[in-house]
């Protein structure tokens, strides 16, 4: 049952059988978080899965119980004996103090294993070195660096299948969460701090990515696109892309600071490869927010509600 | 003159809020005109609004939850729909009014909603259960209550003149400085939530001291009812984290109104700090919430089964478990900030222990039935309803525990349906319990029983409809506050969650209708013997509605289960105990302090949000010198003659015998 703490043969099966069917129920589930691409959602999601297990142990005869006795003692039933004063017995107290603290046991014993494998800063086992990516989350779209290439991108992000891909996460103004739900675990972006998480699929396909953080008006279209390629094609494209279109320098990137809805994801050939640290220290000022209040406003704010 | 203050903060050009202003603006218009018309007004002035008796301010609490549950749950209406419409649309709510709207719900509900019904428990039931005549500090109570009524209707006001945050029931900044934010939303969120808050503050202190000063002769901890037990758990946390919330929120405050940097971006502030302050206060809370709630379910899962609360010492063990853990398990909130490792992995595991004080509770309710005689009127559905969706609701919040699932789940649709299964399942499903349970207590008759059974199964089933589709849209990667929709795939389970609210809107006017039948037919319903439920607690030694000075001559308390004890005794004797000797009773006076100390905060936090700098500054001295005139004043009790205390008590007394005479025939106890 807990895959995680047994790991024979009979678990794997069991596993395979349990996101198989799963993955069935929810047949619908492009892009859920238990239809994972790569072994870091795959890791979530067996804790996931195990976690519940466990507790499904305990909550099913529990809930059982509650609604046996309740319907046994009714008082409309006249076999069920009448205990007037049973309400104390040692035993019985062993018992149901017992039953969650080993039930929790267990579970805590998952959350340090767990939490350990899974850290998002833990760098993933591979035989090719990772893939740095630079993510800042602007107002409201994201900044893909990539300084090994010396490229980057707008809302689409574009990794070799089977490598391992080291995500520096930054913001420029609020808070986000960077999460790309079939790859797995998220992390916030943070404004001058570096947050890390390191993903990879496994296969080619295209899949999406959100924030998972509240950060303002036009927060609902902070999706991007994520494309794992094969790894020859990864370099055929970042190779495509360098040189062409504009170069992403401080110029640039004050007009990327601006808020903007539903940007379309665009590349840029070249890139100022200290343009990172610059925005995770705030060397370069965080974004200026909304235009500054008119005097007509009397404190309401009015957007464009993503119409511009 | 009027600072930023101008005409056009009324929002003429959106005809949402504008249509809703002028209805609830009609609607106290017609009340008001309704009172004045019939004359009520020395009643509502004498009776309720200057009284400091604690049974009246906690029905005003309760009646003051009850009206803004209504209002969140409209809110909650349009999330579910405008999600359910802008599915590859605009939907028609834009962002700036729907994420109003979801900031709204989330503080009218928890802040505005849940708070005022438990404090209204703990107002109405702590004195009775504990046989005194009072809280420990009556007058501080009303100011307390009112208080919490101002930091209510300047929520409400933000919705004709200026606007709502738009940040979340939690002002994350960077987004909530002024920098992201330069509207009056944020400022009319931090000023009403302060102002409630400081209410709260002085009724968490209040309960404190009753039940650690003021419990009759006999009353000692371990006997006690349960519900005590967890008013005083509850009230221990208020006193340990609102201070926490109200500096945190004055942190902002100083950040948005005096360019401080607390939490800002820039100059060395950093935004990470309010997350932590604001959870450290943010987890106890649901606790406070939660514990008094349990305490609620104890009283009816023993009072239906007919036999005391199982493991009573083991469940006040679990109470307290769950009052110390809760204040050290906030950062599981932000696992995703990625603090590491051992962080994550101390606070995982210390936020799942808490399920071991829930569990226990669990079982010791379900062994509280075991061997009784299970009565299942409308407050016993309420809580095997409770036992079912609180259960699940506790197995997703382990989950959410677990930091690797927590990667995947946070912020997620996952999250939301979890934290609604225990909100629900667990406080509001307590308190229409509770309401059902001590609505004759109050006010002398029951509520039709049918008309309640009818709203729990709505509520029930419509909770289900709606939250479970809410689990599966968080695995299929949906986050919140999603304006619009951008995933085709996730419509058919928003759809569904639309027709759950159908559901839940059919339970609230079920419950409403029960409301108006009951009171139509009040007579047929009319509790005389002040015993309506067979129940064992002090509370029901007193006759329906329970009078002002609660009780004539104060109780002896000789066992766990006092008034039980009584009862017994009485059945066993065939008689009463003798007629004791009524001596005077000195009651406090009422008092206005209350009203005016919260209009004049209510008029302070308007003017700080509008920057009407001289207007703050009249009206924080006038609220301030509200105290000092109470503190001079020359008369604070009166005397209740030994006469009419011994013409109420000898009325009760003859509703005794009847009611004794019922149950020896009856035969009834054991």
């Amino acid at each position: 049952m807990a895959g995680l703490l047994f790991k024979g043969a009979p678990a794997r099966a069991w596993r395979g059988l349990i996101l198989g069917f799963l993955s069935l129920g929810l047949a619908s589930c492009a892009g859920g978080i238990l239809d994972p691409l790569g072994p870091v959602g795959q890791g979530n999601a067996i804790i996931l899965i195990d976690a519940t297990l466990i507790m499904l142990a305990i909550v099913i005869p529990t809930i059982l119980l509650a609604f046996w006795v309740a319907w046994r003692y009714n008082a409309a039933n006249p076999k069920a004996e009448y205990l007037p004063y049973w309400a104390y017995s040692g035993r019985v107290e062993a018992v149901v103090w017992s039953i969650p603290v080993l039930t929790i046991m267990f579970i805590g014993g998952l959350i340090w294993i767990g939490s350990y494998k899974l850290d998002p800063f833990r760098p993933l086992p591979s035989k090719s070195p990772p893939l740095e990516v630079q993510v800042v989350s602007l107002d409201w779209k994201w900044l893909f660096i990539y300084p090994q290439q010396g490229i980057a991108t707008v809302n689409q992000v574009v990794v070799p299948a089977g490598t391992p891909v080291r995500f520096s996460i930054t913001s420029a103004s609020v808070f986000n969460a960077f999460f790309v739900p079939r790859l797995g675990s998220m992390i916030y972006a943070m404004p001058g701090m570096i947050s890390q998480v390191n993903l990879q699929a496994d296969s080619a396909e295209e899949i999406w990515g959100i924030s998972a953080q509240f950060s303002g008006d036009g927060f609902s279209d902070m999706q991007f696109q994520v494309r794992s390629v094969p790894a020859a094609d990864f370099e055929t494209w970042a190779a495509g892309i360098r040189g062409s279109g504009p170069r992403l320098d401080e110029a640039a990137y004050a007009g990327l600071l601006q808020q903007t809805h539903r940007v379309s994801p665009a590349t840029f050939g070249a890139i100022d490869p200290e343009l990172f640290q610059a925005v995770a220290t705030q060397k370069i000022a965080p974004g200026p927010g909304p235009e500054p209040e008119g005097p007509g406003h009397a404190g309401r704010e009015v957007s464009t509600g993503g119409k511009d | 003159m009027f600072g930023k203050l101008s005409l056009s903060a009324i929002p003429l050009s959106e005809p949402i809020p504008l249509i809703t202003s002028f209805v609830v603006i009609l609607i106290a218009l017609g009340v008001l005109i309704l009172i004045t018309v019939k004359g009520w007004w020395p009643y509502l002035w004498h009776d309720w609004i200057t009284s400091v008796d604690h049974k009246r301010i906690g029905v005003m609490y309760c009646l003051l939850g009850v009206l803004m549950l209504i209002r969140g749950f409209a809110d909650a209406i349009m999330m579910r729909t405008q999600q359910a419409i802008a599915i590859d649309a605009p939907g028609y709510l834009p962002p700036e009014h729907y994420n109003q709207i979801f900031t709204a719900h989330g503080t009218i509900m928890i802040l505005f909603g849940a708070m005022p019904l438990v404090l209204g428990f703990m107002n109405f039931l702590v004195p009775l259960q504990l046989g005194v005549r009072d809280v420990a500090f009556p007058t501080f109570n009303s100011v307390g209550f009112w208080l919490t009524a101002s930091g209510a209707l300047l929520v409400n006001v933000s919705l004709f003149v200026g606007e709502f945050a738009r940040t979340g029931w939690l002002p994350y900044p960077p987004l909530s400085e002024t920098t992201y934010t330069p509207g009056v939303g944020v400022d009319y969120y931090l000023w009403a939530v302060q102002i409630s808050g400081v209410g709260t503050l002085i009724t968490g202190i209040n309960i404190v001291t009753t039940v650690l000063k003021m419990r009759c002769r006999g009353m000692s901890y371990l006997r006690m009812p349960v519900f005590c037990w967890t008013a005083l758990a509850s009230c221990l946390l208020i006193v340990a984290v609102f201070p926490v919330l109200t500096a945190t929120l004055a942190m902002l405050t100083l950040d948005r109104y005096l360019g401080f940097h607390y939490f800002t971006n820039t100059a060395g502030g950093n935004p990470m700090m309010f997350v932590n302050l604001v959870w450290a206060w943010g987890h106890p809370e649901v606790y406070i919430l939660v514990l008094p709630a349990f305490g609620i379910f104890s009283e009816v899962f023993s009072t239906f089964s007919g036999k005391p609360l199982f493991g009573y010492r083991s469940m006040v063990a679990a109470t307290l478990f769950i009052c110390i853990v809760s204040l050290m398990v906030w950062l599981h909130h932000f696992f995703t900030m990625g603090a590491g490792a051992a962080v994550n992995t101390f606070f995982g595991i210390s936020s799942s222990i808490i399920a071991v004080g829930t569990g226990v509770k669990i079982y010791n309710w379900i062994f509280t039935m075991y061997g009784g005689r299970v009565r299942f009127e409308t407050p016993m559905l309420w809580s095997m309803g409770f036992l079912f969706t609180f259960t699940i609701g506790g197995l997703t919040g382990v989950l959410l525990a677990v930091p690797p699932a927590d990667f995947m789940t946070h912020n997620s649709m996952f999250l939301v349906a979890h934290f609604h299964n225990v909100i629900i399942g667990g406080v509001v499903f307590a308190v229409f319990a509770g309401l059902e349970f001590w609505f004759p207590k109050a006010f002398g008759f029951r509520l039709h029983e049918g008309w309640g059974k009818a709203a729990f199964w709505c509520a029930f089933i419509g909770f289900w409809v709606t939250f479970a589709p809410l689990y599966v849209l968080g695995l299929l990667g949906m986050t919140r506050r999603l304006q619009h929709i951008n995933i085709p795939e996730w419509a058919p389970w928003l759809y569904v969650s639309v027709a759950g609210v159908g559901i839940l809107i059919l339970g609230v006017i079920a419950q409403v209708v029960q409301l108006v039948v009951s009171i139509r037919d009040r007579e047929k319903l009319r509790d005389v013997t002040g015993d309506p439920w067979d129940g064992r607690s002090l509370e029901w030694a007193t006759p329906s509605p329970a009078p002002f000075f609660n009780f004539a001559v104060m109780p002896n308390v000789e066992g766990e289960e006092a008034y039980w004890g009584i009862k017994l005794r009485a059945v066993e004797t065939q008689q009463l105990a003798e007629e004791p000797k009524y001596e005077p009773i000195e009651m406090p006076v009422h008092s206005p302090v209350g009203i005016f100390t919260a209009f004049f905060t209510s008029v302070f936090g308007f003017a700080m949000i509008w920057y009407i700098w001289w207007l703050a500054g009249v009206a924080l001295v006038a609220a301030f010198a509200e105290f000092v005139v109470f503190a001079w004043r020359d008369v604070h009790e009166y005397e209740v003659p030994a006469e009419e205390v011994a013409r109420v008590d000898r009325a009760r007394r003859a509703a005794r015998e009847a009611l004794l005479d019922r149950l020896s025939r009856q035969g009834a106890l054991p």
